[in-house]
């Protein structure tokens, strides 16, 4: 199921500004890689170019390569709806719809490709709920609205909801940074769950919480504001965390700025 | 666990056939040239009937096309863009025909003799008149609604966003405002004419005309301040109570100044709602040929009603009168929505 | 700390009647505004039940509209017929164009080309009635006759644009006008309430994989379904309360006629503009009287509105 990412000598343009500049990385598949780094260093913006959702801002553009098990997410034939079926994404705030019940927001998504019976359904409603972690404490009430849920409730009913499409890859922009510490936590063991099925990558602000659940790290800094950001370095994450081969990993891992 | 539902082949990103970019341009251009070519030789005609075939014929080849070559969903997804931009066009090309024809035609007689002469001793058929009484008439009738509508719809909303707090009566009060949104002008003309007119036997007047107005108005100013008030940061208003200021001071001297661009906002668009409004006008001024400078006796003139009027009567001279009066509405409502709109915009970062 | 600090000396208490008194100031207005809407109502009421006592035909069947003879003939079904039908084509019209126009603004339209154009939007749904009224009697009614000759021709079969070969000033030409003139303002309200869709919601479809449009259906509108209701709301009370639009391109009659590209038809607001002037005063009674079925329409719809909106909005914000 899961596939590796590959990036190379990717470039991010808002307008005439760059945001980010010549980032080369792998991801592999079956792991968890966390994009550590300060606020305006492009970690969010490199996350979102890996399933063209930076596409929904006015004037943003990519030059580079972001390879899907080989195949270039960026060629002239492929479609971005593709792209982001294929590589689903968690964002920072939960965001069920606000409208739907917690039922029909976890076959949002699967809905759009074709007519599904309702038995159908229902299994992939308790399967992605289970999966989330979520089936035991919603199972009676499916109908209710999905905004009517604790806020760690609600990511782990979008965290459902992007995986009841069987992406590939699962892109999480800081998934805990609007959640209390027990939410946090469940989140954080549900990722370990997930990898077994799932390339996960992880924006966060915590390195706490990158070094308890990423497998690598990718430290991303900016030279001043104004300038592009880039990747300062990437490699296993008890690497990075115990001896980093940079001077300004080690700095912001320290905690000496950032 | 795999789930089979899902499309025959999810590991390829690239779907079965993908347009190219211009692709829509140039199904647009064929169309645009096959109708051209069918209107050429069949009896249709019409610049109009071409552009609306042209629309629905687009819809639909494009949609056949994208569906054949796409599938369905990037089909919908086509039609669903190409029938909003058809929709824009369709919207804009009468509207926009409406403003071009005013302008035009309201030339004509938009001039010296327009907008200082009035209608006294000028038959239907004669060229010259003009609408200074008619402007007269809506500046004084305009001018006391607001007199009436502005203070007491500030006092309203000042109940709502400060005092009413989620009270059943507040809401009753909301719910009321709603209500007298929708209200048709023509209600608030037929009100003031049984209230004023028929029982309190007082004749038609330009005060009559502003009582209307004002009910008209009323609801619109409310809901304009309301909204501006509620802008207001909590903060400001702890921080007052906190120096140990009454509320009322509170309210007048650091909520009121704050929202003011805001509410002066709303003042206008409200003016400009009710400065073309006819139909109240008509049951309560109802209008005149003189010059009346008095709102509190006898008809008057206004300028919707002097534009419906002349409008009415058959005379090209008439008909080219009723277009400069119209003419001169636009213009109105033009620079009090443009000031509206400036004014919003500097005193954005105030209020959001 | 002085004795008397806090219970108030003088001026102290003088600041607090001042609060009082502004308090009761700002109450009174509000309470106004409910003796307002309910003296509508009853100064409505208190000169139309008079008159349909002297109606000798029935109000609420009969077409005629003849007050001032003796005896007094007149009913309200025609014009309530003309009123129904023009505001329900004018909305069957300018709804779903007025929803492609908000979306193409809000979510299509390159923003450089979108907000200068929602500008016009506004400014036009502002343009008084009375010039819609003007372009459609000078302008339109003449554009209209080839056009209703062409339906009569070729879909004559179906009854409603059935026609006798005269044609221009018809209910047809008056829901045209209305739907143009209510256009803008479903446009400028709906354009508002899709900027209001939050934007992590739309992301979310987007990253579901779903096209534009397919998110346009998940998250925009659902999410802006209670603003659109009042926004045709909005619209079809402009449209079922217009007066000279209206008044301006109908020939009036008194008839029940499903012709709809035929000369004729009136509507309740039309009527009270065109027979004002002459009306004596059982005449004017009997307009008031048809007046007052217009504002008990409007507020049906309102409040009808008011409860489709409300049911949504109790499953969005129930826990």
């Amino acid at each position: 199921m899961a596939k590796r990412i590959e990036v190379s000598d990717l470039n991010v343009y808002y307008g005439a500004f760059q945001a980010v500049e010549g980032v080369t990385l792998t991801v592999e598949p079956r792991s968890i890689t966390a994009f550590i780094g300060p606020s305006g260093c492009g970690k969010s913006t490199v996350l979102r170019t890996l399933n063209r959702m930076h596409e929904v801002i006015p004037g943003a553009r990519v030059e580079g390569k972001v390879l899907l098990d080989g195949e270039d997410i960026y060629g002239s034939d492929i479609d971005p709806v593709n792209v982001r079926r294929t590589i689903g994404m968690v964002f920072q705030k939960p965001n069920p719809f606000p409208t739907m019940s917690i039922y029909e927001n976890v076959v949002a998504g699967l809905k759009l490709q074709r007519k599904y019976k309702r038995p159908e359904l229902d299994i992939v409603v308790e399967k992605s709920l289970r999966g989330a972690n979520l089936w035991e404490e919603v199972k009676d009430r499916l109908d209710r609205p999905g905004a009517g849920l604790s806020g760690g409730q609600q990511q782990r009913l979008c965290i459902a909801r992007a995986i009841s499409v069987e992406p590939q890859v699962l892109l999480m922009d800081e998934p805990c940074s609007a959640l209390d510490p027990i939410s946090t936590l469940a989140i954080e063991d549900l990722m370990q769950e997930l990898k077994e099925r799932y390339t996960i990558v992880i924006v966060t602000h915590n390195m706490q919480q990158a070094a308890r659940v990423s497998d690598k790290t990718a430290f991303f800094n900016l030279a001043a504001t104004g300038k592009p950001g880039k990747l300062v370095e990437v490699g296993n994450t008890t690497m990075i965390f115990n001896n980093p081969t940079q001077r300004a990993t080690e700095d912001y891992i320290s905690g000496r700025f950032g | 666990m795999t789930l089979t539902a899902l499309d025959p082949d999810p590991l390829h990103l690239a779907s079965k056939g993908r347009l190219p970019r211009w692709a829509s341009p140039a199904i647009a251009l064929a169309c645009a040239v096959l109708l051209l070519l069918v209107f050429a030789i069949t009896p249709a005609d019409g610049r109009a009937d071409y552009l609306v075939t042209l629309a629905v014929v687009f819809l639909v080849v494009q949609f056949a096309i994208s569906y054949a070559v796409e599938g369905g969903r990037k089909a919908r997804d086509r039609l669903a863009a190409a029938a909003a931009v058809t929709g824009l066009f369709l919207a804009l090309l009468p509207l926009v025909a409406i403003l071009g024809f005013t302008i035009v035609k309201g030339m004509k007689r938009f001039d010296v003799t327009f907008l200082t002469h009035s209608m006294r001793n000028v038959a239907d058929s004669d060229p010259g008149g003009g609408a200074y009484h008619a402007i007269i008439g809506t500046l004084e009738q305009v001018g006391i609604a607001s007199l009436f509508s502005v203070p007491l719809g500030l006092l309203v909303s000042i109940y709502l966003v400060e005092y009413g707090g989620g009270r059943r009566f507040a809401r009753l009060v909301s719910t009321f405002v709603d209500v007298m949104t929708g209200l048709p002008s023509i209600i608030a003309g037929l009100f003031v004419l049984s209230f004023w007119g028929l029982v309190l036997h007082q004749g038609f007047s330009g005060f009559a005309g502003s009582l209307a107005l004002t009910v008209i108005m009323l609801p619109v100013v409310v809901r304009t301040t309301e909204e501006m008030l509620r802008l207001v940061p909590p903060a400001l208003r702890e921080a007052a109570f906190a120096l140990g200021v009454r509320k009322w001071r509170t309210v007048l001297s650091v909520v009121l100044p704050t929202a003011l661009a805001g509410i002066t906002t709303g003042v206008m668009l409200a003016v400009a709602r009710v400065v073309g409004e006819t139909a109240p006008v008509l049951l309560t001024v109802f209008g005149t040929s003189s010059i009346n400078t008095n709102p509190f006796s006898g008809p008057q003139e206004s300028l919707p009603l002097f534009v419906f009027s002349e409008a009415g009567l058959p005379n090209n001279t008439a008909v080219d009168r009723a277009w400069s009066g119209a003419l001169t509405l636009i213009i109105l409502v033009l620079l009090l929505t443009t000031a509206a709109r400036l004014l919003t915009r500097r005193s954005a970062p105030r209020g959001r | 700390m002085q004795p008397g600090a806090i219970s108030g000396s003088k001026d102290a208490n003088k600041g607090r009647w001042l609060d009082v008194g502004f308090r009761r100031l700002s109450v009174g207005s509000a309470v106004l505004v409910l003796i307002i809407l309910v003296a509508i109502a009853l100064f409505l009421l208190q000169q139309a039940l008079p008159a349909i006592h002297k109606d000798t035909a029935n109000f609420l069947t009969e077409q005629q509209w003849r007050p001032d003879d003796t005896p007094a003939v007149f009913g309200i079904a025609a014009l309530l017929y003309g009123t129904l039908v023009t505001a329900f084509l004018a909305m069957l019209m300018a709804l779903p164009v007025a929803v492609g126009v908000a979306l193409w603004l809000t979510q299509y339209g390159p923003r450089a080309l979108a907000r200068p154009l929602g500008y016009v939007v506004d400014l036009l749904a502002a343009v008084p009635s009375v010039v819609f009224g003007l372009w459609g009697l000078i302008y339109l009614v003449p554009k209209m006759i080839p056009l209703s000759a062409w339906l009569s021709t070729y879909f004559g079969w179906i009854p409603i644009f059935k026609s006798d070969a005269i044609f221009g000033k018809s209910i047809f030409t008056a829901s045209v006008v209305l739907a143009i003139m209510v256009l803008p303002v479903i446009a400028a309200v709906t354009r508002e309430v899709f900027l209001q869709v939050p934007r992590e919601n739309q992301e979310a479809a987007l990253a579901l994989g779903s096209t534009r449009w397919e998110m346009i259906r998940l998250a925009v509108l659902p999410y802006g379904r209670s603003g659109l209701i009042s926004a045709a709301v909005l619209g079809f009370g402009r449209a079922l309360g217009e007066t000279i639009a209206v008044a301006l391109v109908l020939s009036a009659n008194y008839t029940v006629s499903a012709h709809l590209l035929t000369p004729g038809g009136n509507t309740i607001a039309a009527n009270i503009a065109n027979t004002f002037g002459e009306a004596g005063s059982l005449g004017r009674g009997a307009l008031i009287a048809s007046g007052l079925v217009l504002f008990v329409i409007t507020l049906a719809v309102n409040f009808g509105a008011r409860a489709i909106v409300a049911r949504r909005r109790e499953f969005t914000a129930a826990t």
